[in-house]
């Protein structure tokens, strides 16, 4: 038996415990070591919590954490919304055939990758040959520079997650609603209630402790966003960084482009510690409302 | 894919010819409109791919004039014959995104079945130690720069397929899924049966929990191969060698020149007026269909394991 763990814990070791290690970073003045890992670290000097305080005195660590906050309360509430709405509308259809098309539609944004769905927002928000553009041609309105005007970001970024994220949520709600007693609803027609009336009274009330548990783990992984939709989809412009720039695509730029490896250690500890302390918050309010849905 | 609900079979009343409305549906209005909604949605969701492979099949001409269109006013196979003429490196990337695909789904589900199983076994002694050196790594992360730095500094994986295939093998999550299965799908009475024939646990593992848990693992399985074909990100951080990129990621380095496409095919050494000929939105938008191809065919297939694996995940012991 332990030799069976011990390929997945080594694993675990390097991948997962090591970098625990190496977030000391944090506190140091980094300096590439070319003797490797440990001299890197070791060799370093200690400047204490003087990353924290660069970074959060500039305006970056405002803006990012503002942007994923931001993005990710409008990913959960709005997504939410639609994606009950689509799995009670498709659980409402009379043909099955029908809506089985539709969700397997509806499922395919789910499978692409951000580099791919990136390409797609291009062939719409392409400036000279994009197909919005083209529309507002039509309508005699002036061509707008879609990835270097930061106004319409927060609307695109919302739609593109949305379209990605729908069809699979709503797979997830349309499964448990097939699961609702049947009877229930006799009894409730037998009683004269409309349609709306069941949902309301019967879908919705049955649905709501997958929706409170599955609103609650997106709300513990609130810190985190999704690398590829803002770095893949605004094709990484720089003119949009007030919008688009969140935690983890700074941490990113600060290991590959601005080499400001000590500061953005900082930020992606600031990032760890707070998604931290949100999943356990989250987890035991899990917990209080079905302990069988907890992460642990 | 899950069952919709409700019965749809008209019911015929004493006999007579017209059909009587189910009360379980609703009105046929309604369903109309219900339908109208969902089908928009549906099509939105498909409508960008269908317009990529438009575009990939246009003119290049015709593009630099009307820009993309739905119905362009000339056609082309320019763009597929430019991709397959120079196109050594695509070969390469779908070899390299390939390779590191299979390689890491047999990876990633040995490591994963293996620890899961172990954990999943009320027997074995450090089943808790295991289930929460696990669990932890779920709630603690070093994040991207430590990560970057084991793999770059400590394990020497920069620019080799290593760094594309281990950072992705293993996650907490996948073996929760597995483990809920296993303490579902197998029962204790068979394991205990086996051991009482004489037989190792690595035995029982391969002849009796494996064969019965093939569902739990086929679900691991399409999860990561899903995961390995479409990561670009492993690529971003640890691969600068031309030879090793993987598709998804020479898709993205692409994006602003296509010269890319040239300097590594074999017949690099094109004059400048032959670079400025070649049909450039388009091929870039035929790569992206050439990329997506494979998965836009399989995933009719995978769904029902998708919709499984996060009904089995949803289940906990």
């Amino acid at each position: 038996m332990l030799l069976m763990v011990l390929p997945g814990a080594i694993w675990f070791f390097f991948f997962s415990y090591l970098p625990l290690v190496g977030t000391v970073v944090a506190f140091k003045q980094y300096r590439f070591n070319r003797e490797g890992f440990w001299a890197s670290i070791v060799k370093s000097e200690w400047v204490g919590w003087q990353n924290f305080k660069f970074l959060f005195s500039g305006t970056d660590a405002w803006v990012i954490t503002r942007n994923t906050l931001f993005y990710n309360i409008a990913f959960i509430f709005i997504g939410l919304v639609l994606s009950v709405a689509m799995a009670i509308l498709l659980s409402q259809l009379v043909g099955k055939t029908l809506a089985k098309v539709y969700q397997t539609g509806m499922f395919l944004p789910y499978f692409l990758s951000w580099v791919i769905v990136g390409y797609f927002a291009f062939s719409f928000l392409s400036m000279d040959r994009g197909m919005l553009n083209q529309i507002l041609g039509w309508f005699g309105v002036e061509k707008v520079q879609w990835y270097s005007d930061p106004k319409y970001w927060p609307y695109i970024l919302v739609f593109v997650s949305l379209w990605k994220s729908i069809g699979y949520n709503s797979v997830v709600y349309l499964a448990s609603i097939l699961g609702i007693d049947k009877s229930l609803y006799e009894a409730a027609m037998i009683d004269g209630a409309s349609k709306w009336q069941q949902i309301r009274n019967i879908t919705i009330p049955m649905l709501s402790p997958i929706i409170i548990i599955m609103t609650l783990l997106a709300v513990g992984r609130i810190f985190y966003a999704d690398f590829g939709l803002f770095y893949q989809v605004p094709r990484d412009s720089g003119t949009l960084y007030s919008v688009t720039n969140v935690i983890d695509t700074y941490v990113y730029r600060g290991l590959k482009t601005t080499g400001e490896i000590g500061m953005s250690t900082a930020a992606g500890l600031y990032q760890s510690v707070v998604g931290f302390v949100l999943v356990i918050v989250s987890n035991f309010i899990v917990r209080k409302v079905d302990k069988d849905s907890a992460l642990f | 894919m899950a069952e919709v609900a409700t019965s749809n079979t008209p019911s015929v009343q004493n006999g007579s010819r017209k059909k009587v409305r189910d009360f379980h549906n609703v009105t046929p209005v309604w369903n109309l409109i219900l339908n109208i909604i969902a089908g928009l949605f549906a099509f939105i969701c498909v409508f960008p791919f269908l317009f990529v492979v438009i575009i990939s099949f246009t003119d290049e001409k015709t593009l630099a004039t009307d820009g993309y269109r739905i119905f362009p006013a000339k056609w082309s196979l320019e763009a597929y014959r430019f991709v397959f003429q120079t196109g050594d490196a695509l070969l390469r990337s779908y070899g390299v995104t390939i390779l590191v695909t299979v390689l890491g789904t047999i990876i990633s589900l040995v490591l994963i079945s293996l620890y899961a199983y172990a954990i999943s076994r009320t027997s074995f002694r450090y089943r808790r130690f295991f289930s929460v050196f696990a669990i932890i790594t779920m709630l603690f992360n070093g994040g991207m720069i430590p990560t970057y730095m084991v793999v770059s500094q400590l394990l020497h994986m920069k620019d080799t397929i290593w760094a594309l295939v281990l950072p992705l093998a293993m996650n907490a999550f996948y073996i929760m899924i597995l483990r809920t299965f296993y303490s579902t799908s197998v029962p204790e009475a068979i394991i205990e049966s086996g051991r009482i024939d004489g037989a190792g646990d690595f035995y029982i593992f391969l002849r009796i929990v494996l064969p019965l848990s093939l569902p739990g693992l086929a679900t691991i399985g399409l999860f990561s191969t899903l995961g390995y074909w479409n990561d670009w990100f492993n690529a971003l951080l640890y691969i600068d060698n031309p030879n090793l990129v993987p598709l998804q990621s020479m898709l993205m380095r692409i994006e602003n020149s296509i010269q890319f496409l040239q300097q590594n095919s074999q017949n690099g050494a094109m004059s400048l007026q032959a670079l400025s000929s070649i049909p450039q939105d388009t091929s870039r938008m035929a790569m992206v269909v050439l990329a997506t191809l494979p998965i836009i065919f399989a995933y009719p297939f995978f769904q029902r394991y998708f919709v499984q694996g996060l009904t089995v995940g949803a289940v906990k012991e």
